[in-house]
């Protein structure tokens, strides 16, 4: 069953019943669900959720959908690693990594379009639309595949090759648009009112989409053992995820499945979980006001390796500096340089090849560090949520082998030169545990 | 002398149905008033208390975001086709 009251106008108020409508019929606010927090209280327990599928339909109480027959290729439940070795480099104590390369298809988006499209579904929804700067149009393209539905997918022409040919591969309607992804994003918010039969996820299904990302929250609080971290890095793009990761800890909090951490109440607005935000510099509306105090966040030209995130107008780039001011956090921003290096850092040091969003979140996670703003005596937790497969053209020439050389024993030895130690003797500590998704963690 | 208006789904309790409407080039605020003038009621869900631009208002000059222009001032050329369109989310 839906827990959903209604949805709500986060700017006016106004109330609307749980359909296919993202925007205030009034003044144009973005509508969110809102939900019977009183009557999921006790009801909604750790114990239900540990008995219901290792996938993110276990928080489906907590999700705006009915929940039975979900439209769904497993996404979550993506593993909490334990980041020694990229702590030591960056000067921070106890940190994790929320490996969200690892789902179904290379990102954090299954997340949203499996609950979007569900809601789509019970809505009666044949066709299921989106604006993409690649990592949606992914995912719609396989869930709508899975659904038995139809899909259309707007991208911008330039987008990396390997995104194109991944949400090819599905089948669908696949249109490259010449212009950036605001103007895309645009075209399709305009053709959401000509085609109101299609479900465009990130435009009339938005409500429901965008609330599949409290499950980033709501994973790893249960994989820490139902308890809060201290501090959150997330990448901006239009800045939903990062407001739902909020969204998702205060309502583990309301409905006692943790406890506030040490020193605040549950109710105390800075919290539950200091949260920061990282951009690239080539696409730095939300830094950029967050940096000069601004109320209000002024729309940029993206021009940045990071595509993913490269949303000029963020339409909730404003709920995300509130939250960031609200918790106490911050929001940085990186170079192109500074996104590879993070990349690589990331890589070397875990084992985890992140997109450049990651590269993104892991430089200005190294970057708040050395400011001071994520402290060392912090729990912290760095959402990195597209797989790095998809965006290899970043490197261009600048990742390749160490050496070509010819199949005999002293190329090796003169292409090595000393610089590998011999067999058996590894340097540095040895990786730390991986929080599981099985129920034993889940207390 | 006109240019063309796309009106999106949410307002069109208050065209009557038009998904476009011809109103008199001029500024984007020019625009705006004229729509007003027709359809009574279009311009207090466009602009907040203080004439400006509702935060989750976009408008579209010839494909172009008028907060990258002149704001409400940003000039409607003869033939032009101005986009009213709610923000969205996406990625």
């Amino acid at each position: 069953m839906s827990y959903v009251l209604t949805l709500t106008c986060r700017e006016c108020g106004r109330t609307y019943p749980p359909e296919a409508e993202h925007a205030c019929a009034f003044c144009f606010g973005p509508l969110e669900a809102t939900y019977d927090y009183d009557a999921m209280t006790g009801r909604v327990t750790r114990e239900a959720i540990a008995a219901g599928p290792l996938d993110i339909w276990r928080y489906a109480d907590l999700l705006p959908v009915e929940g039975h027959g979900p439209v769904s290729l497993g996404a979550g439940c993506t593993p909490l690693v334990r980041a020694d070795r990229l702590a030591v480099e960056i000067g921070l104590g106890e940190l994790w990594v929320k490996d969200d390369t690892r789902n179904p298809t290379g990102s954090f988006k299954d997340r949203v379009v499996s609950v979007a499209l569900t809601k789509a579904r019970e809505l009666g929804f044949k066709v299921a639309a989106c604006a993409s700067t690649g990592n949606l149009a992914n995912s719609v393209a396989a869930h709508a595949a899975r659904a038995g539905m139809q899909s259309v997918v707007l991208i911008p022409s330039d987008l990396e090759q390997a995104k194109v040919l991944t949400t090819a591969v599905f089948g669908g309607k696949l249109l490259a648009v010449d212009g950036n992804y605001d103007d895309v994003n645009r075209l399709c918010a305009e053709l959401a009112s000509e085609y109101p039969d299609w479900a465009f996820v990130n435009v009339n299904v938005r409500p429901y989409y965008a609330e599949g990302s409290k499950t980033l929250a709501f994973e790893v609080a249960e994989q820490l053992g139902w308890e809060l971290p201290d501090h959150v890095v997330a990448p901006i793009a239009s800045g939903a995820q990062l407001t739902k990761i909020d969204k998702g800890f205060r309502e583990l909090v309301r409905l006692g499945l943790v406890s506030p951490l040490a020193g605040h109440d549950a109710e105390d607005p800075a919290g539950p979980v200091r949260v920061s935000g990282a951009q690239a510099d080539g696409c730095s509306p939300v830094a950029a006001a967050f940096a000069s105090g601004a109320d209000h966040v002024r729309p940029v030209k993206p021009s940045t390796i990071a595509k993913s995130l490269a949303i000029g107008n963020p339409a909730d780039g404003w709920y995300a500096l509130e939250v960031v001011r609200r918790t106490g956090g911050a929001i940085g921003s990186v170079s192109d340089a500074e996104i590879l290096e993070g990349i690589r850092l990331l890589a070397r040091t875990e084992g985890i090849f992140a997109e450049t969003a990651g590269g993104v979140t892991i430089a200005t996670l190294a970057k708040l560090a050395r400011e001071g703003v994520i402290r060392d005596d912090e729990r912290v937790v760095a959402y990195v949520t597209g797989n790095g497969l998809k965006t290899v053209e970043a490197f261009g020439d600048t990742a390749g082998p160490t050496a070509t050389i010819r199949p005999r024993l002293e190329d090796v030895t003169a292409a090595l030169d000393g610089h590998l130690t011999t067999a058996g003797t590894t340097t540095g500590p040895v990786a730390g545990a991986v929080a599981g998704t099985t129920t034993e963690q889940a207390s | 002398m006109s240019v063309i208006v796309r009106v999106p789904a949410q307002l069109r309790n208050l065209t009557g149905g038009a998904g476009e409407l011809d109103v008199p080039a001029g500024t984007v605020r020019d625009v705006i008033g004229a729509v007003e003038a027709a359809h009574p009621g279009i311009e207090a869900r466009l602009l907040d208390e203080r004439g400006a631009l509702r935060r989750f208002v976009n408008v579209f000059v010839a494909e172009e975001d008028v907060r990258y222009l002149d704001g409400l001032d940003t000039s409607v050329a003869d033939g032009t086709t101005v986009s009213i369109v709610p923000a969205v989310a996406g990625g």
